[in-house]
């Protein structure tokens, strides 16, 4: 790993991810999972949990850098909406780096637009 | 309308999550995970784990039960039906192992206002049955306050 070095994640929520990962994670607000609830608050239908987006942005961290033990620190804004059905692009790239652990700056996307942004993690080396 | 602040510092009451294998690969299968220490307690073993290892972001499993409260506490005050979650960090120790047992206790660390809109900062500490700190959690809301 170098300063400079860049890692990349792609994945396309299918139409019931938010089901599964309500589930999953136990967040069942129903703006995620009730498409007639969703656009009665004035969305354009059921979005992505945050943390979902949020857990491909650390997967990407883990894939690319070694393993979940790696992952010391992750820390993200969250913008906008994600939908279902529309590539989510998590993108990655080494800021510092010293003997023990790399800082790396990372966002995800849709359509170009930032679902994350100001991402940033250490990682131990 | 101006938030308020009295209730900065206030802990809610610990919460006990016991880890479990087959919410680990749930949860692993629900965020794509595809290493097999998160899926195949065969493989995690085969890996020198006791079991199947929960996904860094599984803190959102173990940990969320412990700021609810505070969440709906009308001396905190959030409007709920307002209310985005606008960042979070996690630091992490130890990885969590599915036959853990996570305690947490959550934190009302910050309230503030900037620009119309108000921001309630939790933090959230997880510690498992040997005493050591597996993550800690900064949960922050932003609350249109119109």
């Amino acid at each position: 790993m170098d300063i400079g070095d860049t890692f990349e994640l792609k994945v396309t929520p299918d139409r019931h991810l938010t089901v599964r990962y309500a589930g999953a994670s136990g967040d069942f607000n129903p703006i995620h999972i009730d498409e007639e609830f969703a656009k009665q608050v004035g969305l354009p239908g059921r979005i992505l949990h945050g943390l979902w987006t949020m857990a491909q942005v650390a997967r990407a961290h883990t894939e690319a850098l070694g393993g979940p033990d790696k992952l010391e620190r992750l820390s993200v804004q969250f913008r906008g909406m994600g939908v279902m059905e529309e590539e989510v692009v998590v993108s990655g790239t080494v800021r510092e780096m010293d003997s023990e652990r790399a800082v790396v700056a990372s966002e995800a996307t849709q359509r170009g637009k930032r679902i994350i942004r100001n991402g940033e993690a250490t990682i131990r080396l | 309308m101006a938030v308020n602040t009295d209730a900065i510092g206030k802990t809610y009451p610990k919460t006990v999550y016991a880890v479990g294998r087959e919410k680990i690969k749930e949860y692993a299968n629900a965020v794509g995970e595809h290493n097999p220490i998160h899926l195949d307690h065969d493989a995690a073993r085969a890996a020198g784990f006791a079991d199947v290892v929960a996904p860094p972001m599984f803190a959102v499993v173990y940990a969320n039960a412990a700021i609810l409260p505070g969440l709906f506490d009308p001396e905190v005050g959030i409007d709920f039906a307002h209310m985005v979650h606008g960042a979070q960090e996690f630091r992490w120790g130890p990885l969590v192992v599915a036959g853990d047992e996570i305690t947490t206790t959550g934190t009302l660390t910050d309230v503030s206002e900037r620009g119309g809109m108000g921001f309630y900062v939790f933090e959230t500490e997880s510690t498992n049955q040997r005493a050591e700190t597996v993550c800690v959690g900064t949960w922050t809301n932003i609350v249109r306050t119109g």
